[in-house]
This record gives structure tokens, sequence and C-alpha cells, in this order.
């Protein structure tokens, strides 16, 4: 075990008197639009983070490149996360936190999902395993669906959760249904949906499966519900 | 790996033909003058190499907390594991949109509920980007004693419940007196001990009472002492280092892939640490080390973790020797609320207060992540905020949620006994995981 100050060069200092708007852009911010020009929508210095804003179809090649690249190397995705604002007309972000560890650079990429289509985009699993959970919490919480995700599950809330998307602005706080109706379904509920059919085709706990199930596990189908 | 052999003397009680208890050696001669273990022909339904289906937890002492792991067994060897989460979901993030900054910091006791206060000082360092307010200087300091404090406590928490698990019940006594003297330290400064709430947006909800540095002086200088303690007892004993010393080993390169963060991630060699890459509350100008582990094992996270706490007890050193006076508050009365005496004597002040409580202090149109080192790792509050007092998205990006994402990947191959050492080598809190 060795101990130690961390990653070589210049120690870094506690930002201070930050400005709202105006603090100097990182550097990948100006590399990546020379690369991709068109793609890179529009580029913003918040609070003195830079945010990228990346057209949905090429997310995937831009944070490829920003990975991969020798002057970039965003090797640790820290988090994907979506917003929804109030105004409904505002179309959804889903929300990138990358971090270069041998840079010490932190970036934030954003693409914009208009309403009213499927929410839909590349998911980032192939590049950073760390994606797994997240874009499985995203979708759960948002129903943005991540192409290429190998097991797009629910991940917070139960696989037999019927009432939609939670962090959207139209769910209620309460939850769409009323207490009655939750205990009803919980209850109603069949036991083997607790387990994924992925979990149900190990071993005997899939031959002991009703024929139904196991029918719809033969046609391709993941979760118990 | 190289077979260990351990002395062992079982025996287990039978039936003989009469029905009379009758004791069965299950230890028989192997041939070669030794013994072997074997159970008795007929004891064991043979598999013939089918895989089994073991569901661990919810309702299980060893996944701290409402954990559930579907495992795949071949025998007693995991070749897979599916988590389960979410038993917990209280949806804190949804709430917090319906609730004014100071509001949300409630929440943030409950999430990670081993390091309240430590959440309840990134949240509102958080928060203070997105308004833009620099604080105090003794503010910070205050904080990063909070900080620091809260880290000792979630690890001395984590070291007693491994120790449980592993089997070793001693430290677990020894670590939880030394916890509770920080929660006596806590009550005496915030009056509460779990759900400190304990920041506000501008500074602190109150300074610390006079005379309690003196106890905290006086944890300082004797929690070394236990720290020696366990140290003797666990990190050279023969029954520790076998069941934890290459378990669940990541890579370096895995472990940066996998998101893993904080003591998980330097174990695995790599020395990343938020106060020392993306430095805030000036933790440049402490003089503390990064411990890294070499083999990313089980053991070299006991051992990080370990020396974190000798690390934090050095940093609440120098806090406790530069802690400035001057106020805790910043001065801006549409954020901070003005003082009781005032509030009801004033009336400038009676309508700020009346302001800050009903309408609650409003941030500028923008959006920040903060990302704190938190005992679990890279804890970042992520807020967007549209002008109005109330967020538009509040994000936690929860540590221990991604580090646990890797589980499936670190128990594959091991023994199902391991699989509850590597389970608390993470130091999973649900409440966070599941937000």
């Amino acid at each position: 075990m060795r101990t130690g100050a961390s990653a070589s060069g210049g120690e870094p200092t506690t930002q201070k008197n930050i400005s709202h708007r105006g603090e100097p852009a990182n550097p990948s911010a100006q590399a990546l639009q020379q690369k991709f020009g068109g793609s890179i929508k529009r580029v913003e210095v918040i609070w003195g983070e830079t945010v990228v804003y990346v057209d949905p179809s090429s997310v995937h090649d831009v944070i490829r490149w920003l990975k991969d690249d020798p002057s970039q190397r965003y090797d640790f995705l820290s988090d994907v996360t979506a917003v929804e604002y109030r105004d409904p007309e505002v179309p959804i972000e889903v929300v990138w936190h990358l971090r270069s560890l041998p840079f010490r650079q932190f970036l934030r990429v954003k693409s914009q999902l208009a309403k009213g289509k499927p929410l839909e985009i590349d998911s980032l699993y192939d590049i950073y395993r760390s994606a797994d959970w997240l874009e499985r919490e995203c979708y759960d919480m948002f129903g943005i669906r991540f192409r290429g995700h190998p097991d797009l599950r629910r991940i917070l809330m139960w696989e037999s959760y019927r009432e939609g998307f939670p962090l959207r602005k139209d769910f209620p706080l309460r939850g769409r249904f009323s207490r009655s109706e939750q205990l009803r379904q919980a209850l109603a509920q069949n036991p083997e949906a607790r387990y994924s059919m992925e979990e149900l085709s190990i071993a005997d706990a899939y031959a002991e499966l009703p024929q139904e199930m196991r029918d719809r596990l033969s046609k391709g189908e993941r979760t118990g519900e | 790996m190289a077979r260990r052999t351990v002395e062992v003397e079982l025996s287990t009680t039978g039936l003989d033909a009469q029905g009379r208890p009758q004791r069965v050696p299950i230890l028989t001669d192997d041939g070669g003058g030794g013994l072997a273990l074997q159970a008795p022909p007929g004891l064991e339904p043979d598999l013939e190499g089918e895989h089994m289906l073991i569901n661990l937890g919810p309702q299980h002492p060893a996944t701290h907390g409402v954990l559930r792991l579907v495992l795949e067994l071949d025998g007693e060897t995991v070749v897979r594991c599916i988590p389960h989460i979410g038993y917990l979901h209280c949806g804190f993030e949804k709430m917090g949109e319906y609730r004014q900054y100071n509001q949300i910091i409630c929440w943030t006791d409950r999430e990670d509920y081993l390091n309240s206060i430590g959440n309840n000082v990134a949240f509102a360092l958080g928060a203070e980007r997105l308004f833009g307010i620099e604080i105090t200087e003794r503010c910070k300091v205050l904080r990063v004693i909070a900080s620091e404090l809260s880290r000792i406590m979630s690890h001395l928490v984590w070291l007693g419940t491994f120790c449980i698990d592993i089997g070793a019940f001693t430290p677990f006594l020894w670590a939880f007196q030394r916890r509770e003297e920080i929660y006596r330290l806590l009550e005496k400064w915030i009056g509460a001990r779990l759900t400190t709430s304990a920041t506000r947006v501008g500074g602190m909800a109150a300074d610390i009472p006079s005379g309690w540095m003196d106890g905290l002086r006086q944890f300082i200088r004797t929690f070394p002492h236990t720290l020696d303690e366990i140290d003797r007892v666990l990190t050279k004993n023969a029954i520790w280092v076998g069941r934890t010393v290459g378990l669940g080993v990541m890579t370096p390169e895995e472990a940066i892939n996998w998101g893993l963060s904080g003591p998980m991630l330097r174990a695995s060699g790599v020395d990343y640490d938020v106060r020392k890459d993306f430095p805030y509350l000036d933790y440049e100008t402490y003089d503390f080390e990064v411990p890294v582990g070499t083999n990313g094992d089980v053991y070299d996270r006991y051992l990080v973790r370990f020396e974190e706490l000798r690390q934090s007890v050095r940093i609440l050193q120098q806090a406790a020797d530069r802690l400035p006076d001057g106020p805790v508050n910043i001065d801006d009365p549409r954020i901070i609320l003005p003082p009781k005496s005032k509030a009801t004597s004033e009336m400038e002040s009676m309508i700020h207060h009346f302001k800050v409580v009903m309408e609650g202090p409003r941030p500028p149109i923008g959006e920040s992540y903060f990302a704190v080192e938190s005992p679990k790792g890279e804890k970042g509050y992520y807020m967007v905020s549209d002008g109005t007092a109330k967020p538009v998205r509040w994000r936690i990006r929860p540590p221990s949620f991604v580090n646990l994402a890797a589980i499936s990947k670190m128990v594959e191959g091991h023994l199902l006994s391991d699989v509850i050492a590597i389970n608390a080598s993470i130091d999973i809190v649900m409440g966070e995981i599941d937000r």
C-alpha cells in the first residue's frame, strides 16, 4: 500500500467567486466543435461548468471520441440522468457527466429529445460499464429507451409497475393509483413476477413455470410481467 | 489457488437403526493417513452438475439493508449474480422538486443515513454554487469538521458490520463505542444524532456551543488508540486475511470503467479523490494523504478505509487548530434567516424572515453539479433551477449505487460465503442506493 498525494501535475485549488456566465470554457468543447462541427449544437458555461449540447444521433460517436482520443481521455462516466422542465414545450434533456481522471477535467454533455416522439437515444453501455445501472435508472424514472443496452429493465421500481415513469412532470406526486388500488395490485401479483425471466431460466425453476410463461420466454420476452 | 489446510473437528448427530441418536463422524480416512471432509453417502442429493437458484435477501442480516441477490450456483461456486434493488425507494428526487432548497436538506439526511451531516454539507455546497454564494471562512472549517466526523462515523459502521459479517465480534463493539462519542458531539452541536439537517444554504443551522472544541480535541486525542487496537486485532489476523485476500478483485481499468469511486476505486490503485482532484472547502490547504491499494481486493479495501480513518483524524486536528472566529452565516437577509431576537423586534427583519420561510430563496436560472468525496465515493448533487424557489430537477449521484452495480462481476467464481465478504466490502447503504 502506498500513500501520497493525488495525480501528477499542479495541485488544483478550490474554485472561488465563480461567476454565473462567462467563466472560461473547458478546452474540450472547442476541440469537439472542430471535430464534429454541426453535431455540436451549442456550448454554454454555467457556474464554471461547461455544457456541450450534442445532436442525439451523434452522442455515441462524440462520447466514444472523448474517451478514446489521447488529448481528451474522459475515462470516467460519473452520472447519466435526464431533466424534464416544467414548461411542456421544452424538450427533455439527457445529461452525461464525464470526468477525465488523467487531465482532471469535468464536462457535461447534454442531448435534447423532443417530446411527442419516442424517447430514444444510443446507450453508452459498450463504452462505459457504469452506464449499465445509470441508464436503467434513467429508463425507469423517465421512460427514455437506451438503444443497445442489453438489459434495459426497471431497476428501482418493480418490473410489473404500471403507473408510468415517476420523474416525468405529468406524473402526480402521490402516484396515479390510489392506495387501495396499489394494495390490490400488490396482493394480486404473481409470485413468479419477483424473478426475471433470465433468472427463471436457471435450472429447475424454468421447468416448473406455467406453460404460458414458458411460451412467452421462448418468444424472447425478458421479464415475468 | 493453494489449498488451505485447516484443522477441523466436526461431527453431527444421526439416528441409528433403533432410532436412537448416534454420533456420525463425517471425517473419513482419505487413504493417505489423513482425514478428509466427506458427507456420508445419501445425505446430499447428487445434483449432477445442475445449477441452483438461490435467493439471498432482501431480509438478510448480511445484505446491509434490503438488498436482494439472486445467485446461480454451481455447487457452492457463484456462476452468476443478479442484484435487485429498489425496496427502499422513497422518491427523494421527485419530492425535492416540490420543496425549497433548505427543505431538501432534510431529505439528504435520510438517503445515506450513515453520513447524514456529510450529505448536508454536500447539498449546501451544491446549492450555494447554484445561488452564487461564497460562504464564510468559519463556516468552511466547521463544514470540514462535520464532513470528516461523518466520514469517521460511516467508516466505523462499515468496519463494525464488516467484522460481524466475517465473524469477528469484538471490533464491532469498539467501533460502535467510538461512534457513539461522535453522535454525542453532534447532538451537542446540532441537537440531533442521525437526522442532523445541520446546514443551510449560506451557512449552518447553528454555531458550535462553547466548550464543544474540547470534546472534539478529546476525541482526536483518544481515537487513534482505538484504531491501533483494531489494527492489532485484525490486520494480520490469519482468519481475517484468509477471508479477505484475493476476493472480488477489480483491476484499475475495470474499476474506472465500471465507475467505481471512493475507497473501492483507490483500493484498485487509482488515486482519485475528489478532495484532491476537484477540491472544495479549501481541502488543498489541509495536509493529508490519500491511501491507495495495489490489488483491488477486499483486503485492500479494508486497508484503504482503515488508513482513511487515520487521515480524517489528521484533517480534524488541523481544522480544530485553524478554526477562525467570525460569523458562520453569510450576511444576506434574502437567503439567511435573521436572528430570532431581530425577527420579533424589527420590521425589516420580520419581513425578511417571512419571505425566506414562505417563499424561499431563489437562485438564478442555471444548473450545477457539485461532487464531494463522501465515505462511499464521489457523491454528486446535480440541481437545475428555472429561477423559482424550487428546483426543476434535483439529482443525487449515488456512489454506492454505482459501486454495487459491479457486484455481479466481483462475485463471479467465488464461493457463496465470499459473496457476503465482497458485498460488505462495497460499503453499501440502501437508503442511498434506492433513494
